[in-house]
């Protein structure tokens, strides 16, 4: 017999029991569904990283000082050398091969007062070949430039959040909004990039030139500083961090490498990779066995099935169906069980994925890689949990199949 | 696949040609056996079922086995009908040897040589009298889907029930799942119909409405093999074989038999059926 006409057989019984073909199929629908998910969630994380790294700018080199090294080293006293100091940043761009762009970076909090309005949050100290190294643009108004930073000239840039938040609806270029009391002058507002890997709003800062930063807000004190540095290719960037490592060991004696951390953008993305990387396992793991679950349900149920049928089975082989025939036919119905409930579980995942992309606001990305292998699995799971029942029915004698009651 | 069935049993049959102790062949002769027997193994009991059965059915006839239970008719209807295999002897259907065959070979024997009729209908539940009707086409060589239908309507047509064909088993009654179930034995025009007590479970009219459907058939030149153990219903045939303990104890023709349209009309009318 044609493996059509078995098909045809095997779907013709499958439908004289819907409720119980949809119940079985339930069990793969909701494997399925939860793999799909699962993996899209995985997916749209990785995607996140990916473009939060990529939104640091390109070929860029993250310079600053261990503390947990340093805190634990006898040598450590103040101003024993092994802080970097915008000599260093000068040292790195002049002498180092490959690299383009250096620049300090300051940190520290300030409140900030516009009219009537407050706003607390950090203040970033930069050079102007900072803009370049983040690639960063402004919606209005315009960044600062080099001379403003020699000069140390008080202006800034300030990110959306804080545009919105001490301005509303007045455009905040030109304006003069205080940092810790200090007049500066906001010269744009930076365009916005959302929020960062780490949940953190990227838009909420300030910008201003370094020196200003340091002379007017850290008062000249000593505060830790770090390095931002873009290399001019790809391939550079590992020899520019074993360079920039050797040149601040060499220019701050009796230090170890361990005191400076020289991190690329790639040893971030693969930090964040892996770690999204293990969760999607983790979810994907507990989903595939969900998926196994459903597919023990349908053996079960074809078992039940086979020993329901055992008379129909005899009355198949009666009139000349053979053990392949049998065989091929409860097969065919715990495969086309599984393959269904996984083209409906595809369905359902798509839609749960879609609904969590929106809640999460994430970019949730089902992958047809996903979809090929629950798809694959599903069939799998039929073939193999199929098979038993499938030969049992096959092999039942025909006498004792015709006679049982 | 049946391709290859069918170079097995020609196989068969050349294995026979050589045989030359075999008697003269008989160009009516359908089938028959040789000393079959049949020893069934029940712990550490042994049971004869059937202590060597010879017997020579011709094209044509129609034949009721008749025995008590345990007399080992059924066991013989069994291998008749190549449901199950000899303990040891022969069995020749149509000059094909079938006592050696294997169990895909017996398959096909079945599919397309016998037709049965059984005791309680076995049809399919859920599935309509035409599907039941089609279920041996299916198994069979290529046969296309308005073949099938063609064929199954024509079958439901000869035992009087076309009317009926898109209607589900629970919806017949007990003579109409019968006719269905001869329908479904006729259906690939196989050399011998047969019937295990296929008025079991009927009551008498219909017994004798299903007696008729099998005297037509009979008329129209089909060879019927009818197990029964009512001897008012193997009045009907027209060769009694009678079976006890294993064996054959008288084997003769039925000189005068009965009619079954002709009882019909002395019953009483009663309701109709349908």
């Amino acid at each position: 017999m044609s493996i059509l006409g078995i098909i045809r057989i095997a779907l013709k019984s499958l439908m004289r029991n819907k409720t119980r073909t949809f119940l079985t199929m339930l069990g793969i629908i909701i494997g399925v569904a939860a793999v799909i998910t699962m993996l899209a969630i995985g997916q749209g994380a990785k995607k996140i990283v990916e473009e939060q790294v990529n939104s640091m700018g390109t070929n860029v080199i993250v310079v600053s000082v261990n503390f947990s090294q340093s805190g634990s080293n006898v040598r450590q006293a103040a101003g024993s050398g092994n802080l970097l100091e915008v000599e260093d940043v000068d040292a790195i761009r002049d002498q180092i091969d490959g690299v383009l762009y250096a620049s300090p970076v300051y940190t520290t909090f300030g409140q900030l007062k516009y009219e009537g309005n407050n706003w607390r949050t950090g203040v970033m100290g930069v050079d102007a070949d900072y803009f370049y190294i983040r690639d960063m643009k402004t919606s209005s108004g315009e960044l600062f430039h080099a001379s403003d930073v020699e000069n140390g000239a008080k202006v800034c840039l300030i990110g959306k959040t804080v545009a919105d938040n001490l301005f509303g609806d007045v455009d905040p270029v030109d304006k003069i909004i205080r940092i810790r009391n200090i007049p500066f002058t906001v010269k744009g507002v930076l365009a916005a990039k959302g929020q960062n890997v780490m949940g953190n709003d990227q838009d909420d800062t300030v910008i201003a030139p370094y020196t200003t930063t340091y002379a007017r807000l850290l008062g000249h004190r000593w505060r830790n500083m770090m390095v931002l540095v873009s290399a001019e290719s790809k391939d550079a960037i590992q020899l520019v961090q074993q360079d920039i490592l050797d040149l601040l060991q060499s220019r701050h004696r009796g230090t170890t490498s361990e005191e400076f951390a020289v991190r690329t953008q790639t040893d971030l993305a693969d930090t964040a990779n892996s770690v999204s990387n293990t969760l999607t396992i983790l979810l994907a793991s507990i989903a595939g066995i969900s998926l196994l679950v459903g597919g023990i349900g349908i053996m079960n149920i074809m078992l039940v099935s086979v020993t329901e049928r055992i008379k129909e089975i005899g009355i198949r082989m009666a009139v000349g169906a053979g053990k392949r025939d049998v065989l091929l036919q409860f097969i065919i119905e715990a495969v086309a069980i599984s393959i269904l409930g996984g083209i409906l579980g595809i369905l359902l995942g798509f839609g749960a994925a879609k609904i969590v992309g929106d809640i999460m606001k994430w970019s949730i990305a089902v992958t047809p890689w996903s979809v090929i292998l629950s798809v694959g699995f599903s069939m799998a799971i039929g073939i193999f949990f199929g098979w038993y029942p499938a030969s049992k029915a096959a092999n039942l004698n025909l006498i004792d199949a015709l006679r049982y009651e | 696949m049946p391709n290859k069935r069918r170079l097995k049993i020609c196989r068969q049959d050349r294995v026979w040609d050589v045989d030359s102790d075999m008697p003269e062949l008989d160009k009516n002769r359908l089938l028959y056996t040789e000393h079959l027997t049949k020893t069934y193994t029940m712990g550490d009991i042994q049971v004869h079922a059937l202590r060597g059965v010879d017997v020579t059915i011709n094209t044509g006839e129609f034949i009721a086995i008749m025995g008590a239970s345990g007399s080992g008719k059924t066991t013989f209807m069994n291998l008749l009908g190549c449901l199950d295999k000899p303990s040891s002897g022969a069995y020749f259907l149509d000059e094909i040897a079938v006592h050696g065959m294997s169990d895909a070979e017996l398959t096909v024997i079945r599919n397309q040589k016998i037709g049965y009729v059984f005791q309680s209908f076995y049809l399919l539940p859920r599935t309509t009298a035409l599907e039941n009707v089609e279920l041996p086409l299916l198994y069979c060589k290529k046969c296309s889907l308005h073949e099938r239908h063609e064929k199954a309507m024509h079958a439901l047509g000869t035992v009087g029930i076309a009317e009926r064909a898109k209607h589900f088993p629970n919806q017949l009654s007990g003579g109409q799942q019968q006719r269905v179930a001869i329908a479904r034995a006729i259906v690939n025009d196989p050399v011998f119909i047969l019937a295990d007590e296929p008025t079991g479970n009927l009551d008498t009219r219909t017994s004798i409405e299903v007696m008729a459907v099998f005297q037509a058939l009979h008329k129209q030149g089909k060879t019927i093999v009818l197990v029964t153990h009512e001897n008012d219903i193997a009045q009907y045939a027209d060769r009694l074989i009678s079976f006890r303990d294993g064996r054959i104890i008288s084997d003769k023709a039925n000189p005068a038999p009965r009619s079954a349209t002709e009882d019909l009309k002395l019953l009483p009318k009663l309701d109709e059926e349908d």
